[in-house]
């Protein structure tokens, strides 16, 4: 039943456990995220995707209680390794959250605050690329009069898509997407779920949803989780069609949680 | 028997009536003060306060140098202070988590939030004022500084804590090395709340007197040299109210006046401005 092939792995995972202080919220994960194909992790509430996600740019480490043990090679070094660069990590791994988190400067200053760390541009490239991040968020019809209000002034599907825009304007390689659509309208998310489409052609994306079909419509590989537990893991139209395990069925066809 | 509902009812009745009464107890001291102030210090009002020097005894003057030092001081006490109030309060809040320094720096600046402020004056006579052998603007000025800074502290670091992590997460989450996040994002998050906190700060310094006594103590001319005594609007009221003469006790109600209103109005300001952060946030 393989119709999908997958690329050659960007994230290998390996023996990953993560403790929140002594919780154990994931235990011993292993899975492999290929490259320039979009993966989902799908479970129920509190099962740890969103932990899942967060080891991949170490954002944990801004919490001295968290902590994570194992391997994850991208190009196959460990960044869970001490001599890892933190923001180096991170500047080439974009992370859309939950909630919309928009800075408290303009719309413009929003996209070009990521930009301008590490890329150094003229106001002109610097325009475009705003304009571009904007368009692909399908955000640019909504403000491309009002650049230079606050983005705290935007309603809360506008601000997600604003924070969507800021972390594809960076050009990550890798993009994790935490729920980025529960806040949006139905419209907005059809245009989310176009974008990553055309994302894929040049990044490797990471999406965490609770929506069944959402999984379906856009990831390659799905990723079922259970109470810190890696339960299944394969390409979307397996997992959903012909799972190889009964919980995963269960929590697909709506028998559980 | 009550049903639940009613119960209910009647307890939020109680509370809310209790409430209310307290609110009423506290403003009605508050009104009183002000109604006394405003009776004994309107009929001294004048231009003269604000174009002559503090007289002597039995002739007329004004606060002019009085009015000029404690603005002096007060502006030199906040200049110093709030740069170091607003960095410690963001060494607290931001690198603050590990470590014994930040939990030890925050029990200190507790301690230096409630002690006394006559304590402070003490402190500056001790260690600069007997070293130079006089009194002087510059001495006021330091008292004031160190009244300034646990205030700040406090403050700035209580606004950084209520900038959700989720903000901190999403520069970090670009790239930005921690001292950007903190600069151009949470800094600048907190800002309106951290501007309350220095206009808080600074009513506060602006009627304090203990700690004048010991630094500035007072001046009769007109001075705007820091390195001489000075003279200010607390220790003015201090001596002129406790004198026996009618129009230095007049001037004493001027000045106390002058003092709580510019007082009230700075917290005005330091409320509108915060509430206008938080409907904008
Ligand atoms: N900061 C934290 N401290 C302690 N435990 C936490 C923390 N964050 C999450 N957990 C726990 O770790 C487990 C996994 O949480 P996580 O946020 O990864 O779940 P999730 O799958 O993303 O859930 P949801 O779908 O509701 O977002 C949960 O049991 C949760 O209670
Ligand atoms: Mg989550």
């Amino acid at each position: 039943m393989n119709d999908e092939i997958a690329n050659a792995p960007k994230l290998v995972v390996r023996n990953l456990n993560f403790y929140y202080g002594s919780y154990l919220a994931l235990k011993d994960i292993n899975l492999d995220i290929p490259e320039k194909m979009v993966t989902a992790f799908i479970g129920p509430s509190g099962c740890g995707k969103s932990t899942l996600l967060r080891t991949f740019n170490r954002m944990y480490e801004l919490y001295p209680k968290q902590k994570a043990t194992g391997e994850i090679l991208p190009d196959g070094n460990n960044i869970l390794s001490v001599k890892q660069d933190l923001n180096n990590l991170r500047a080439k791994i974009g992370m859309v959250f939950q909630k919309p988190t928009p800075f408290p400067m303009s719309i413009y200053d929003n996209i070009a605050f990521g930009v301008k760390l590490y890329e150094q541009m003229n106001r002109h490239d610097m325009d475009d690329r705003v304009e571009w991040a904007l368009k692909k968020a399908a955000l640019w019809n909504e403000v491309k009069d009002k650049l230079k209000q606050s983005g705290m002034g935007l309603s809360g599907g506008q601000q997600q898509r604003l924070c969507i825009a800021r972390a594809i304007a960076v050009k990550p390689q890798v993009l994790l997407l935490d729920e980025p659509t529960s806040a949006l309208d139905p419209i907005s998310t059809a245009h989310i779920e176009k974008l990553i489409d055309e994302l894929k052609e040049e990044f490797t994306i990471v999406i965490v949803t609770h929506n069944m079909q959402q999984a379906a419509r856009v990831s390659d590989f799905t990723a079922y989780m259970y109470l810190g537990d890696l339960i299944e893991f394969g390409d979307t139209s397996t997992v959903f069609t012909n799972p190889k395990r009964k919980e995963t069925e269960d929590y697909i066809t709506g028998r559980f949680g | 028997m009550l049903t639940l509902y009613t119960r209910r009812r009647l307890i939020n009745a109680i509370t809310l009536s209790i409430s209310v009464l307290a609110m009423l107890f506290g403003l009605f001291w508050l009104g009183w003060i002000l109604l006394t102030l405003l009776v004994h210090g309107l009929p001294g009002l004048s231009l003269t306060l604000f174009t002559q020097m503090t007289p002597p005894p039995g002739s007329d003057g004004g606060l002019l140098n009085a009015i000029v030092g404690s603005l002096l001081m007060t502006l030199l006490g906040t200049l110093i202070g709030t740069p170091i109030g607003i960095l410690a309060g963001t060494y607290l809040a931001e690198f603050g988590q590990r470590g014994w320094l930040a939990p030890v720096t925050r029990f200190i600046n507790d301690v230096l939030l409630s002690a006394p402020s006559i304590v402070i004056g003490l402190f500056i006579y001790e260690v600069y004022v007997t070293k130079v052998r006089h009194f002087s603007g510059w001495a006021g000025a330091l008292a004031l500084s160190i009244l300034v800074i646990p205030v700040v502290i406090r403050t700035t670091e209580n606004m950084l804590r209520l900038v959700p992590n989720t903000l901190r997460e999403a520069a970090a989450s670009l790239g930005a090395p921690q001292w950007k996040v903190i600069n151009f994002v949470t800094l600048r998050a907190a800002k309106a709340g951290i501007i309350t906190g220095v206009l808080l700060a600074v009513a506060r310094i602006s009627g304090e007197t203990a700690p004048l006594l010991f630094t500035a103590l007072n001046n009769q001319f007109w001075n705007s040299n820091m390195n001489t005594p000075m003279s200010n609007l607390p220790v003015i009221i201090f001596e002129y109210a406790m004198s026996p003469y009618d129009d230095w006790q007049q001037l004493a109600w001027a000045a106390s006046l002058l003092i709580t209103f510019s007082v009230l109005a700075l917290n005005i300001v330091a409320r509108v401005l915060f509430r206008q952060s938080a409907t904008t946030h």
